[in-house]
């Protein structure tokens, strides 16, 4: 069932790309078949927003490993964040991680580089090079780009690379030791506080910094109210800014934190209720441009750690479509059109991304979704190497049947996020497969 | 008062202690003290009772129990202490424990990994009860479902020390004449960084007495009214017919900048002098958890004057430590008494 006519419609792919998409029954050509009656098909999901780990800290997550929990997800293509060992500030490193994706990776892989050497925000990453690598963005994500004067010359100097800068917004002098958001949980735990202000007064600076640059800012993992705002108010005034938030601002509080459980410690940190309200408001009137996961696993030694020590971040990929089905779509804050879109075209537009359509030529990176179909979310059978979610037990609606990216069904529903049996190699993609439902025969 | 008048503890539910999910159910149960937020009013009494005895068998003259005989117990102090320390190692001899002690400050057992490994091998030398104080808030409930022995929190960061709030509800259950309803403690200073505070606001609030808190603003924690408590614009409104007073002692060490004003403006400000005391009830009195920055949180006659209950919390420490190693290990804290 096409995600936006309603109809049913069997699709025909050979070497990658749609070819014909036709009503349900019409005659089919010879090749593998895809049955998925009653499931809905749009264009593969996309994550702006992952930590693939990879190189250099392997023990949390691979390139292989990521991209599968991605495929799990529904996810064709993930954006990488350079925050790796060593830091993604060369174009050889690009390289490396786009040749590890062909090898490795069962979706697309999209390098975003640094946007300082190291991270360290003192020298600027060659950023034409770097794109010339592959790089779709900059970032120097995990930290903020302290001073303001070398933001101003990244958005400056990005301008001739067209690339947008991710920002990771967040004063260290507001936030210096803070583990959780400043509230009530944070005061009863005797944990310190991150203030909402760490993350809203580096957004308002970076809109005003957008402004006297012109340069393309596309604001990371936003968390609250003040940060929305900041971004309205750059939307109105027509700057290049754009933002996303995350599935947990939108469906947790600091509340979530309960007993120190580490599994809810994060960056930015969830907030009260009136932010995550805020977070959905955005959601509504759209100001928010995009969704993205900020997919961050940890080993299980890392997270089983005193709540002060354990390091910040959870997996994301493989709960996201549920989250978004049951706890956008199902209380009726947007359609399910609009939350789809929200992974799909608007993540491509943001970064650039080549577009996918249901439609002769496109790329065929499809994903199926039952989205009536609930499951229980059980980290033991994630894809990712990371177990580190806040959301084990839940109970989610919208489960993922199968994932097609560039005609290689990289995921077909089972758990682990199995690749389906009998297909080509990555390097050699499926030379014909036809979606269909069952009962049409080939 | 003899033992039976020391009521048995029912079985514990709530956040101050609790049996870690994937213990063997059939191997003894575990009682931890992590905290007293959520402790049921019967087992704070239950162990204010049993330190009474305690502290009478022990002004009593030399006196030692046999209960804890070959029960060896660690005391892991991760981070500076003098007085908690030889507190905890006096009770523990008082019951005929095998006490032992670690000392490790800054060092690499400051992180959360080391300290697990050191405490698991601890564990494994058959120590009933381990005894911890660390820098990390939550440090001892993590203990408690990680490690396989008593947990006893002698003060986890910023979080709670709780045996220093059972002494402090010791000292006041003396001075208010077993009353704790319609009481109120003023309590002032740097409530943020304080496990003192914490611990003192939950056991004070489950028996029923009131709490006002003051301070500087930047000393009091972003939603303070969290705890359980009020908020005081200013020194004399919070002392005004208080029932006790309680300073808190300014923790520098755990001070970022730019959160205390310059020269004796605190001490001008939020000092307790003996003038700002006389605005409480007569029969008041000035607590102080240690060490007192003479001249700062208190002057020096307000500490040494007739209000302050300082030197009997620290007699009271011993005794409340007593009733909560007896209660931890034995499930009676009257038990060695």
């Amino acid at each position: 069932m096409d995600w936006r006519s309603g109809e049913r419609v069997d699709i025909a792919i050979e070497d990658g790309v749609i070819r014909a998409v036709v009503p349900h029954g019409a005659p089919a050509v010879g090749g593998a078949v895809i049955e998925a009656r009653g499931a809905l098909v749009a264009p593969g999901l996309v994550d702006l927003h992952v930590h693939l780990r990879e190189p250099g800290q392997s023990h949390k997550e691979t390139i292989a490993s990521g991209t599968r929990a991605a495929a799990a997800g529904g996810f064709t293509s993930v954006a990488c964040m350079p925050n790796t060992e060593p830091v993604l500030d060369s174009p050889a490193w690009g390289e490396w991680v786009l040749n590890r994706a062909r090898e490795s990776g069962a979706c697309r892989v999209h390098p975003i580089a640094a946007v300082t050497l190291g991270q360290k925000g003192e020298t600027l990453a060659p950023a034409m090079a770097l794109k010339a690598a592959g790089a779709v963005a900059l970032s120097d994500d995990g930290r903020p780009i302290e001073s303001a004067a070398m933001m101003r010359h990244a958005l400056e100097y990005a301008r001739a690379s067209a690339l947008p800068i991710v920002c990771h917004e967040e004063d260290l002098t507001l936030r210096r030791e803070g583990q959780m958001n400043e509230g009530p949980v944070a005061t009863r735990l005797g944990l310190r506080g991150i203030p909402t202000a760490a993350e809203s007064v580096m957004v308002r600076r970076d809109v005003e910094l957008a402004e006297l640059t012109g340069g393309r800012a596309h604001l990371a993992h936003l968390s609250c109210a003040a940060s929305f705002e900041a971004l309205r108010d750059a939307h109105r005034r027509g700057l290049a800014v754009t933002g996303e938030t995350c599935p947990h601002y939108w469906t947790l509080t600091d509340e979530a934190v309960g007993d120190y459980d580490t599994h809810a410690k994060m960056n930015p940190p969830l907030r009260g209720a009136a932010d995550r309200a805020a977070v959905i408001r955005a959601i509504v009137d759209g100001t928010v441009d995009c969704f993205s996961t900020d997919h961050a696993p940890h080993s299980r030694a890392d997270k089983r750690q005193p709540f002060d020590q354990a390091p910040f971040g959870i997996v994301g990929l493989e709960t996201a479509l549920g989250l978004t089905l049951t706890h956008l779509v199902e209380p009726r804050h947007i359609p399910l059109i609009r939350a789809l879109e929200l992974w799909t075209d608007a993540p491509r537009r943001v970064f650039g991304l080549p577009e996918v359509r249901i439609a002769p030529g496109f790329p065929a990176d499809l994903v199926l979704i039952d989205t009536g179909a609930s499951w229980t979310v059980d980290p033991e059978m994630f894809a990712s190497m990371g177990r580190n979610t806040p959301f084990a037990g839940w109970t989610l609606r919208g489960r993922v049947i199968a994932t097609i990216c560039g005609g290689r069904a990289t995921y077909d529903g089972s758990p682990r996020g199995g690749e389906m049996e009998g297909q080509a190699s990555p390097r050699d993609p499926l030379g014909s497969a036809i979606l269909a439902p069952p009962g049409s025969r080939p | 008062m003899d033992r039976a008048t020391v009521t048995a503890c029912p079985t514990p539910v709530g956040a101050g202690f609790f049996v870690p999910a994937h213990m063997n159910a059939s191997a003894p149960a575990r009682r931890h003290l992590t905290g007293l937020e959520g402790m049921p009013r019967e087992t704070l009494m239950h162990l204010l009772d049993a330190a009474k005895l305690y502290r009478e068998r022990i002004a009593s003259g030399p006196w030692q129990s046999e209960a804890l005989r070959g029960v060896a117990v660690c005391n892991a102090f991760f981070e500076d202490s003098t007085r908690t320390r030889v507190s905890f190692e006096l009770a523990e001899q008082r019951l005929g424990a095998m006490p032992v002690t670690i000392a490790e400050t800054g060092t690499s057992l400051a992180k959360g990994e080391s300290v697990l490994d050191t405490l698991h091998v601890i564990a494994s030398m058959h120590v009933t009860a381990i005894v911890v104080r660390h820098r990390a808030s939550g440090m001892a409930r993590f203990l408690a479902g990680e490690i396989p022995a008593s947990i006893i929190n002698a003060g986890d960061g910023q979080h709670e020390h709780p045996t220093q709030g059972l002494l402090d509800l010791m000292t006041l259950r003396d001075a208010w004449g077993g009353r704790f309803e319609r009481r109120r403690i003023a309590i002032v200073g740097d409530i943020r960084h304080s496990r003192v505070a914490r611990s003192a606001i939950a056991g004070l609030r489950t028996l029923g007495a009131r709490v006002t808190v003051c301070g500087p603003a930047t000393l009091l924690p972003a939603h303070v009214e969290a705890l359980g408590c009020e908020v005081a614009p200013t020194t004399e409104d919070a002392l005004s017919g208080a029932d006790a007073a309680m300073a808190l002692r300014l923790q520098r060490e755990r001070m970022e900048g730019g959160l205390l004003p310059a020269g004796g403006e605190y001490a001008q400000v939020w000092g307790l002098t003996p003038d700002r005391l006389r605005l409480m009830a007569d029969h008041a009195v000035v607590l102080h958890p240690g060490p007192v920055n003479r001249g700062v949180e208190i002057t020096p006659e307000a500490a040494d004057g007739p209000r302050s209950a300082i030197l009997r919390q620290t007699a009271n420490g011993i005794a409340v430590r007593c009733a909560v190693l007896s209660w931890c290990v034995t499930g009676d804290a009257g038990a060695a008494a």
